[in-house]
């Protein structure tokens, strides 16, 4: 039982020190990126809009954690995946006597590491920029992690399909990266027409940025309640599917 | 010595190695590609055994199923009494494998890498007992001055010697070598060789694959060869050098060969081999020359070597008696 947890920790160290040891690419990077959409919105619309009676700054910032919560938590596992698959470094992890339940929670472990220094990194930073208060932790705390957990299996699901670079950045650009864009991150869900409000609600994205948003605000598009639900519901297809794709070895054990 | 080294058995009862009727088909577009058909044969702890064979023999897909890289289609392979399915945990820990690829994480030092490696099988990262093992394994492998250099800074050869520590870093009683020496110096074959022969002779049991058969004869006591995923030979390798035709002519000439000796003949530039079981044979292989007119230079007869051996089995000329048994008695007869 030692040796399993030994091993396990282990994978979650290395996988977090990969990306520590590239944190100019992996942390400041999308720090500096979530700056510039907030002081170029910001400067643009902070004058002319208030959402959920708030600035439009104030409001753009917890938006902006998530969404860098949740595109770094993909990017962990799917890049660090994918690397190991291309170069054949993967043969590492293959030979070791990990289960799949051991894989499973080191790289989604380590997804959420890395989402969280991300989004504690924005929201230092972007904190200074327009006043921000915390209504209720619990909410932040919850989104952030279920939300990191749900894009770190996502990732690892996609790594194990992706057979080369070119994949995983056309499941980023083409999937993630509108979800994430389109799910309220810049705008409530309320100022869009019906059918876009629709559409919306069927984005799990949009949930976990309301969701994340009311922790801060205490008011949301929809309930937190059946935020944590959609999310939660999500998070349980998207793991039960990402560890029946390591327990079969999925595109890795021929 | 920094620090003892004990395998981490004692004398088990049960084959250190073993496969029994072990298929392997894979689907491609073209069909059902049979990779290895119905290969059966224990390795016993303690020996240094060779696997051979050419290139696409099913060398590869043999331990990469004993690896846990890929998925036998039929039949079961055990570690140390523990398959590697079922109970693939302890199976892979009693493993050490050393791949073919030469593959690195380039994100972590020579040090770094060999306790991640070993933190996997559960050896302590923290540990400066541990730490000793790697200190001692990076000064046999000749990389203690490479301790804290990045992967990406080691040349070919060192990169390779990394592999071999990664693969006996969590002491396993078992290690597995496929194609170690595959483009590396005669300084780091030596080193490798003679670190890896302490190791069998304390008591740990070597599967070696590899393309210089001049290293499986020297270092392996029993041989199996494999043609089209199939055992064609299984012996001892003295068994298998006294087996076939013990007798080779070699000499060096200008002008064609003879076609009645052609098909027996190994021709590389102006060297001829030519394999005979007794004196009769040479005495009609020289005589067929003379009667051809040809003028043999530097002319030598010598012992067949395993070389030898592996090309006329390869060549389907012959079968080691092992072999023979095949038809009458199952497969695991054959283990020696």
């Amino acid at each position: 039982m030692t040796a399993i947890f030994s091993g396990t920790r282990t994978l979650l160290y290395k996988e977090v020190l990969r990306f520590w040891k590239v944190s100019f690419q992996t942390v400041a990077a999308p720090v500096l990126t979530a700056v510039l959409y907030l002081l170029i919105f910001g400067h643009v619309l902070e004058d002319h809009v208030k959402v959920h009676g708030v600035g439009y700054t104030s409001f753009l910032i917890p938006g902006l954690v998530m969404m860098s919560v949740l595109q770094n938590a993909f990017a962990n596992s799917s890049s660090s995946l994918i690397q190991s698959k291309i170069t054949g470094n993967l043969v590492f992890l293959l030979v070791a006597p990990l289960s799949h339940w051991a894989w499973f929670c080191a790289y989604v472990g380590a997804s959420i590491v890395r989402g969280v220094v991300v989004g504690a990194g924005v929201l230092f930073v972007t904190a200074w920029f327009a006043p921000l208060h915390v209504d209720n932790a619990a909410w932040i705390i919850a989104f952030t992690v279920m939300g990191a957990a749900l894009m770190g299996s996502l990732g690892l699901v996609a790594g194990l399909w992706a057979e080369k670079f070119d994949q995983i950045a056309a499941f980023q650009n083409f999937i993630v990266m509108p979800m994430t864009f389109l799910s309220g991150v810049f705008y409530s869900v309320k100022s869009l027409p019906p059918l876009a409000q629709a559409v919306s609600h069927l984005n799990p994205f949009f949930y976990m940025i309301d969701g994340f948003r009311h922790g801060f605000f205490g008011v949301s598009d929809v309930s937190p309640w059946t935020s944590l639900a959609v999310v939660g519901a999500s998070l349980c297809v998207v793991c039960g599917l990402c560890l029946h794709l390591l327990r079969i070895g999925y595109k890795i054990r021929h | 010595m920094a620090a003892a080294y004990n395998p981490a058995f004692s004398a088990p009862p049960m084959p250190a190695i073993s496969f029994q009727n072990v298929g392997k088909t894979y689907n491609s577009p073209r069909g059902a590609v049979h990779a290895l058909g119905d290969v059966s044969f224990d390795i016993e702890p303690g020996e240094f055994f060779g696997l051979l064979g050419p290139n696409g023999a099913g060398k590869t897909t043999l331990i990469s199923i004993l690896a846990g890289l890929a998925r036998a289609s039929r039949g079961t392979v055990s570690v140390l009494g523990h398959d590697v399915v079922s109970d693939f945990a302890a199976a892979r820990r009693s493993l050490g494998i050393v791949p073919q690829e030469l593959v690195f994480d380039p994100f972590f030092s020579v040090r770094e890498a060999l306790r991640i490696q070993g933190g996997y099988f559960g050896v302590r990262t923290d540990k400066r007992a541990n730490d000793a093992w790697i200190d001692e394994l990076l000064e046999n492998l000749g990389l203690a001055d490479k301790a804290n250099a990045n992967m990406r800074q080691l040349s070919g050869g060192m990169k390779r010697r990394v592999l071999v520590a990664q693969a006996l870093v969590h002491r396993p009683p078992v290690i597995v070598l496929d194609e170690p020496t595959a483009g590396v110096d005669v300084e780091l074959r030596q080193t490798l060789w003679q670190f890896i022969a302490r190791l069998n002779k304390e008591g740990h049991t070597v599967l070696l694959t590899t393309h210089y058969l001049e290293e499986a004869e020297a270092l392996c006591s029993r041989i199996a060869m494999l043609k089209l995923g199939k055992v064609v030979a299984l012996d001892r390798t003295s068994a298998l050098l006294a087996g076939t035709a013990s007798t080779m002519l070699r000499f060096k000439m200008d002008a064609p060969l003879p076609p009645q000796l052609a098909a027996q003949s190994r021709v590389t530039g102006r060297i001829v081999q030519i394999t005979a079981h007794d004196a009769a044979e040479v005495e009609r292989i020289l005589g067929v020359l003379r009667q051809a007119g040809c003028q043999p230079e530097d002319l030598e007869i010598g012992r067949a070597d395993l070389e030898d051996v592996f090309l006329e089995i390869m060549s389907g000329a012959a079968l080691t008696p092992a072999l023979s048994q095949r038809d009458s008695e199952p497969q695991r007869s054959l283990a020696v």
